[in-house]
């Protein structure tokens, strides 16, 4: 517990993530250009999905995203809840319009793989309609800590319902396993060798690592933004009682 | 134990002295699931088709209308605080308030449906499985609710606060509660949707009351 409350110091925070995120920006610039690259003009098309298949490479992606992002925030809110640490509430509520933004991204470029390929924008299939449940739970958790007039209680209120919401990453996951609907299963994770061959695999995994990359960068100048704003109050304050 | 009786019956005697409240969340049940051959036309194969769905939509809506006032009143004039000081435990306390309002909402739903189910030209054969179905959902209807009520105490628009929180949760209750009717009117065995309800319904009764309760703790601190 020592080695997490060192980095519970919000100034100690502010410290090394303004060192980190020159670098960690740069490196998702870097790893764009070259995924989007490698993805757009140097891999081939599938012999299935023609050319839509390089929708693929943001698609997935931010899939992923959504749900890592929803994870991390469920972890932060536990974080929050059990040891009070003051950064967690913080990394939890600015992680979730990131993650609503992924979650939307993701839901989009699906609706336009699918026009060409299932003849259609939307199905109501499992893993699309637990998707959807995951955005409006993003949405659900935003409204409700800006709903209170007490910050704290928002934190608090948010926090709790991160951790019940929770329950649906699981049944996205599994979503395509139980139900045999129209989304196609994994071909990634899978306890054998991955069903995708290397030149679609690697622009795909350089955009994953890409987007957890921007995730990083945007988190750290979110919350530095947010400890800023805190400042900014109490230095008010104090001029207001002089 | 007496504590969560003498609760729920402290709970049953204010709805049924206001009285009025259990009914309007009845009415608004019929009142809206009326609307629908109004909208969609009274052919009855088309109404026949929907009717499972329609019902369940509306009992999901007419809960949500509910959920608000699970809390409020008691956070309102502080005896929750006081509740709160009980040696009973608060999951204890919002199991109570969840069994007083399924009693005073869910039951009566349930007792209405058959009515509108006839109304909406429903299959014989999907009946058992509907009120089966609704008497399995709505519990959980309840449980979930409380929770969506419980953190959203004291915010500003909690009344539509609450649906916001409580319906995506909610899904998985209304697709299998849909689920079981139409494999019933198609003639399917209805049992594994059912069982799955119920597996909702158990799964939501330990936990539900304690998300709710940790939300109440912060409400009254």
């Amino acid at each position: 517990m020592s080695s997490l409350h060192r980095f519970a110091n919000p100034a100690r925070f502010t410290r090394i993530s303004r060192a980190l995120t020159p670098w960690t920006a740069a490196a998702t610039l870097v790893l764009l250009a070259a995924g989007l690259y490698l993805g757009i003009f140097a891999s081939p098309a599938d012999y299935q999905q023609g050319e839509t298949v390089r929708i693929m490479y943001v698609h997935v992606p931010s899939a992923w995203m959504a749900m890592a992002c929803y994870t991390s925030m469920a972890l932060a809110s536990a974080v929050a809840l059990i040891w009070k640490h003051p950064l967690a509430d913080l990394a939890a509520q600015e992680t979730a319009p990131i993650g609503a933004c992924f979650t939307a991204v993701a839901l989009a470029t699906g609706a336009l793989w699918g026009q060409p390929m299932w003849g259609t924008w939307w199905v109501w299939d499992a893993r699309l309609t637990s998707v959807l449940v995951l955005l409006f739970l993003y949405l659900g958790y935003i409204a409700l800590v800006n709903a209170f007039d007490d910050p704290q209680r928002g934190a608090k209120a948010g926090a709790i319902l991160a951790l019940v919401g929770w329950v649906n990453v699981p049944i996205i996951k599994f979503s395509v396993d139980w139900w045999n609907t129209l989304h196609q299963p994994a071909s990634i994770s899978r306890l054998d060798a991955p069903a995708i061959h290397p030149s679609m695999l690697t622009p795909l995994l350089l955009m994953a690592l890409a987007f957890m990359l921007l995730f990083a960068t945007l988190l750290m100048v979110r919350i530095r933004t947010r400890l800023m704003q805190r400042r900014l109050q109490v230095l008010q304050q104090m001029e207001i009682e002089g | 134990m007496s504590g969560f009786r003498t609760l729920v019956v402290r709970d049953l005697k204010l709805a049924g002295r206001q009285g009025s409240d259990a009914l309007i969340v009845v009415g608004f049940f019929v009142l809206g699931a009326v609307l629908f051959p109004f909208a969609v036309g009274p052919d009855a194969a088309v109404l026949a088709r929907i009717s499972g769905g329609v019902i369940w939509v509306m009992a999901l809506l007419a809960a949500m209308l509910s959920f608000d006032r699970l809390f409020q009143a008691d956070y309102e004039d502080g005896t929750l605080e006081l509740l709160a000081l009980s040696p009973m435990p608060l999951g204890f306390l919002v199991l109570a308030k969840c069994l007083a309002h399924w009693l005073t909402t869910g039951l009566p739903l349930i007792i209405a449906a058959p009515i509108l189910a006839v109304l909406l030209n429903l299959p014989a054969d999907g009946f058992g499985a509907l009120l089966l179905a609704l008497a399995l959902g709505t519990p959980t209807l309840s449980l979930l609710g409380a929770v969506g009520a419980a953190l959203s105490l004291g915010a500003r628009r909690a009344g539509v606060l609450v649906p916001l929180l409580v319906l995506p949760l909610a899904v998985p209750v209304l697709i299998f509660g849909v689920a079981a009717v139409d494999a019933a009117v198609g003639s399917y065995p209805a049992g594994p949707h059912l069982m799955l309800l119920g597996a909702l319904f158990l799964a939501a009764l330990p936990l539900c009351p304690w998300a709710a309760a940790a939300a109440l703790r912060h409400a009254v601190e």
